[in-house]
């Protein structure tokens, strides 16, 4: 059994306590520990971003973390974007438009959709592929993804119009 | 895809970090962003017995300019790199490369002394570090010193940093009158390392070439500059026969190595290719 260290971290907005072995990173954490399974866990290596989630208002790869770095700080995860209204229209377009099919890309895809949009005001086609291209999808040729994502650009660019 | 078990210290300033490298000899390892550590030790291509963890030293985040030099803390990660004015003003090489760089969740913990300590050939900024002729500040219980980044990288992950050395920062000669700073990388995928890639530094006076830097990354066993084919460019306009002339002579000039997917031969015309492409990108921004 490995030796367990205290943490403590913000998670989606609770402080939350929990003792780690120094290797646990922080998507097992997450999933084994405390039961969030939104974060999933592909390549293990950095390479699929299926695992992607928020620290501290950034996007990382949360197997490439160890918890035990991350003590005091902002975790949020997929599970924690529930009515925030740019995260919301993304899963409506991803629905409506098909942009998933085995879903297990789907979390990273939406948390890196999210990340984008709030930081560009309206991103075309290529800017969205690039930025998603650290996302691997092996069903859906990633077009239905670009069209989900665009979806939402649009309309939020066309709002800020209109107002 | 679990790492060894290790043991973890978290260092709060340099001289924390220094004094545990120093200790811990053989079984400390720094970390900083950990976006190559991590996946080697998931791995199990590296164990270190104790990570010593650097990423939360203020002082080593600092990017700022001291009279003609801009300074980069090591702990600088890329995407801070990326967004500062002060870089886009004084060396828009690395503005330029660094979205080169892997993918955005990657860049937000990436660091560029994780980068030059890692000495990837792959790599985007130790070529950049070659191209700016930039020093790598290294500092260790006996004090601090500067290696020029021309003797900084060996090899293949290998660098002229010590076992208790750490390094702090790097300065490179800010963006001088005349100066044009030229990035490119060929990849299959975004994101993807480069077939080839290559950063050059050419000072110009008027529609003369003055002095240039050709730096190349995944052409080697290490970022590679190319002398003589720079030499072919002084004293000359880059029109196309001296760009030719250059060209050829790079890819006669670097030891290019072939990885899994490029044979050698294939890195010899991908460098002149890439070496013509930059050259006329500087004509068209001179002309």
């Amino acid at each position: 059994m490995d030796p367990l260290y205290p943490i403590s971290f913000t998670l989606n907005g609770r402080e939350v306590a929990q003792e780690v072995s120094t290797r646990t990173t922080l998507a097992d954490l997450l999933r084994h520990q405390i039961g969030l399974t939104a974060t999933h866990v592909g390549c293990e290596q950095g390479s699929c971003g299926a695992c992607s989630l928020m620290v501290d208002g950034r996007m990382i790869r949360s197997c490439l973390v160890f918890a035990i770095q991350l003590d005091g700080a902002a975790v949020e995860t997929a599970e924690g974007f529930a009515g925030d209204p740019k995260m919301d229209a993304l899963r409506k377009a991803f629905a409506d438009r098909n942009a998933l099919q085995c879903g297990f890309c789907t979390s990273g895809m939406l948390v890196a959709a999210r990340d984008l949009l709030n930081r560009e005001n309206a991103p075309d086609r290529n800017v969205i592929r690039e930025f998603i291209s650290g996302n691997f999808c092996r069903c859906t040729g990633y077009e239905a993804i670009v069209d989900a994502i665009s979806q939402v650009a649009n309309a939020t660019a066309q709002s800020r119009d209109i107002t | 895809m679990k790492p060894n078990l290790f043991q973890y210290v978290r260092a709060d300033t340099v001289r924390d970090a220094v004094h545990l490298l120093h200790e811990l000899s053989d079984a400390g390892r720094l970390i900083a962003g950990g976006q190559s550590l991590v996946p080697a030790m998931a791995l199990r291509m590296a164990s270190p017995e104790v990570l010593i963890d650097i990423s939360s030293i203020p002082e080593l985040a600092l990017i700022e300019q001291k009279q003609d030099v801009l300074c980069i803390g090591a702990g600088a990660r890329y995407s801070d790199i990326q967004a500062s004015a002060l870089v886009e003003k004084t060396c828009p090489l690395l503005s330029r490369a660094i979205p080169f760089i892997a993918h955005e969740a990657i860049r937000n913990r990436g660091t560029i002394g994780g980068s030059l300590a890692h000495a990837d050939p792959a790599a985007e900024l130790p070529s950049c570090m070659l191209a700016l002729n930039a020093q790598v500040v290294v500092q260790s219980v006996a004090g601090q010193r500067r290696i020029p980044a021309e003797e900084f990288f060996l090899g293949t992950y290998m660098t002229a940093l010590r076992d208790d050395d750490m390094i702090v920062g790097v300065e490179i000669p800010v963006l001088s009158h005349g100066e044009h700073h030229l990035f490119r990388e060929l990849t299959r995928r975004s994101g993807d390392y480069a077939m080839l890639g290559a950063g050059f530094v050419i000072v110009m006076d008027g529609a003369i070439i003055k002095n240039a830097r050709l730096a190349y990354f995944s052409v080697g066993d290490k970022a590679l500059l190319a002398k003589e084919a720079a030499a072919t460019l002084l004293g000359h306009t880059p029109v196309p026969e001296v760009i030719d002339v250059c060209a050829t002579r790079a890819a006669r000039e670097l030891e290019c190595l072939g990885d899994l997917y490029n044979s050698a031969a294939m890195k010899r015309h991908l460098v002149k290719t890439l070496t013509r492409r930059l050259l006329r990108e500087l004509l068209k921004e001179t002309e």
